[in-house]
């Protein structure tokens, strides 16, 4: 079953309308038929390009969540000649929804960390929904570690609604593995990327995301809070999630302009997964060049810089 | 000047004074009706159960550090509205008003028991103590301030976590605090994080949670999701005592659980053993 959002809705009716005046154009041509053709293709031209050319934050949410969004472990294989994933935390278990492994870039040997969301029921059990556990955080500490101790860059794929709210991922601390991670990140001497390709759930996602560079695709989105349950507190309803999403700001263009990410990967016309080769090759362009520019800088300034990054953000005014 | 700068201690607990005397408080615990200026004597503890009620960032430092040593640093930083976000100035202006406070941490220097030390102390009455740009700067320089003058910080926390109003501004400052709390770590100094009720979501997962020892108040409520998110996500019942401070302690991720009135003395204990020598000047 292919998901079709809500807005595009129109387009997807255009394009049947579309197909179904084709079928009658093969079967016998007239110079009726060809017209309406050519003036259905027009209008659904410009129908999509006013669909696509001015999404709302709301809409690209969704677009993020689109379940044929090109994945971490989609990526790894589209973007990378060659995956060797690796296991565990070495304490509890293994994290499904964090895979990560050894990975080569563009010839280039990296380490590739990741969460990894499920398309369906039996995927989600083992990827739970892309939600990470305090063992998915603790393997992606010690995978950067290896990576620094054998002199790999670390490449970090965000896409998370949120770390997992469970008993479990309590009972082991999982605001401890968050914060650990953010604190270590800081110290890791060897270059560091991490892109938001889908979901940017909070502090799940900032988890792996204590980068040199922070790069986003051009619909994924990034928040301190999902936009249902910002709706929740602040409009008492989730059905506020759209006007939610536009006030925290969290898409790429918007978080271009606050200064907390880096760079935007172009994706195809109304999304990623309408092309996951085009979209691949776009990533893999700017993982190539963000390594490149990070590669010649020395351990030291590496880290300076990426405390200076961190250290910036926030906004406020000093009195006297 | 700011409204905290350099005030002394004695000012800070000026606000209890225009409390109306005789006003009864009852114990949301044992129920018991307090009398409130016993209750503000007895460390805001109460003195049938030990149920320990809010307590304002001026009361702990009052009862934390050596008399008229407080110093207040970064009094003057204020929020702006970065995002556009409605209404969030006006609120801010409020919760100042309400609580006579700034912002929702206050920071600064002190002596506790003689060992110098950066303090910072949020206060849970503004705003639900929620951390945006001003509360991880302040957090942030008072580590930094603590680096550079190489000695302990000691953060008391409780919070409802990231400030939504400043969206992803309030979640880098997550990383920002914990990125001068690793700084700090590398010049081998210590860092005691206080969880006091209730401490929950950004600031658990961020500088709440890493400290060389954290110590808790009884009974607190300690958690990254809020109970009802957990609850909601799994379909479970939550164990008894879910995400408080004896939780915490059953699953080894407390050093201690820290009854109020004896706070001060124990910080005073840990810091003796933590704290560098100084080397001959």
């Amino acid at each position: 079953m292919k998901q079709v959002l809500e807005f595009e809705k129109p387009l997807v009716k255009a394009r049947e309308e579309l197909e179904e005046l084709r079928r009658k154009q093969a079967l016998k041509n007239t110079s009726k038929v060809t017209l309406a053709i050519a003036d259905l293709e027009k209008k659904l031209a410009e129908l999509q390009e006013e669909t696509y050319a001015n999404l709302s934050p709301w809409q690209r949410v969704q677009i993020a969540r689109h379940i044929q969004r090109p994945y971490m472990l989609d990526y790894a294989r589209l973007c990378f000649d060659e995956f060797v994933e690796l296991h565990g935390d070495r304490h509890i278990g293994d994290d499904n929804a964090m895979p990560g492994g050894f990975a080569t870039l563009n010839g280039q040997r990296v380490m590739l960390i990741g969460q990894q969301k499920g398309r369906d029921t039996k995927e989600n059990l083992l990827r739970n929904f892309g939600s990470a556990h305090p063992e998915g955080y603790r393997k992606a500490l010690r995978l950067m570690r290896m990576a620094e101790k054998f002199g790999l860059p670390v490449i970090c794929m965000i896409d998370t609604p949120g770390a997992f709210p469970g008993i479990g991922a309590e009972e082991r601390n999982i605001a401890e593995a968050i914060a650990f991670n953010l604190l270590e990140m800081m110290k890791i001497r060897t270059p560091m990327v991490s892109v938001v390709i889908g979901e940017g759930g909070s502090g799940g996602a900032l988890g792996i995301g204590v980068t040199d560079r922070v790069i986003m695709l051009e619909n994924a989105y990034y928040s301190v809070i999902s936009p249902e349950g910002c709706a929740a507190i602040l409009w008492k309803h989730r059905q506020h999630a759209p006007e939610a999403a536009q006030a925290l700001k969290l898409s790429a263009p918007d978080l271009m302009e606050l200064g907390i990410i880096d760079h935007i990967v172009p994706e195809p016309h109304g999304g990623a997964h309408h092309d996951h080769h085009a979209v691949a090759a776009s990533l893999k362009s700017a993982l190539v060049s963000a390594l490149a520019e990070l590669t010649p800088l020395g351990s030291e300034e590496l880290l300076q810089k990426r405390y200076e990054k961190f250290r910036a953000y926030g906004k406020f005014t000093e009195g006297e | 000047m700011g409204l905290f700068s350099k005030r002394s201690v004695s000012d800070l607990g000026e606000k209890k004074k225009d409390m109306p005397e005789g006003l009864w408080v009852k114990c949301p615990s044992c129920g018991e009706s307090l009398y409130e200026s016993a209750l503000a004597k007895n460390l805001r503890v109460c003195t049938q159960c030990g149920h320990h009620f809010t307590m304002s960032s001026g009361e702990r430092i009052a009862a934390l550090v050596d008399e008229g040593t407080f110093e207040e640093i970064d009094a003057n930083l204020d929020s702006v509205n970065a995002l556009g976000f409605k209404d969030y100035l006006a609120k801010v202006k409020a919760y100042q008003v309400k609580t006579g406070l700034k912002e929702a941490v206050v920071t600064g220097r002190a002596r506790i028991d003689g060992t110098p030390v950066v303090l910072a102390i949020m206060d849970f009455r503004f705003l639900g103590a929620s951390m945006g740009s001003v509360v991880g700067e302040k957090i942030t320089r008072a580590i930094e301030t603590a680096t550079r003058e190489k000695c302990s910080v000691i953060i008391f926390s409780a919070s409802g976590g990231a400030r939504m109003h400043e969206g992803i501004l309030s979640l880098m400052q997550m990383a920002k605090t914990c990125g001068a709390l690793a700084r700090h770590g590398e010049a081998k100094l210590p860092y005691i994080s206080v969880l006091t009720h209730p401490t929950t979501g950004g600031v658990t997962a961020s500088f709440a949670t890493v400290g060389d020892l954290i110590l808790a108040e009884p009974k607190c409520m300690i958690g990254f999701a809020g109970p009802r998110v957990v609850k909601e996500t799994t379909h479970s019942d939550l164990p008894p005592g879910f995400q408080t401070a004896e939780f915490m302690m059953e699953h080894g991720l407390v050093d201690m659980i820290i009854q109020r009135p004896v706070m001060r003395e124990t910080l005073a204990k840990l810091l003796k053993y933590v704290q560098q020598e100084k080397k001959a000047a």
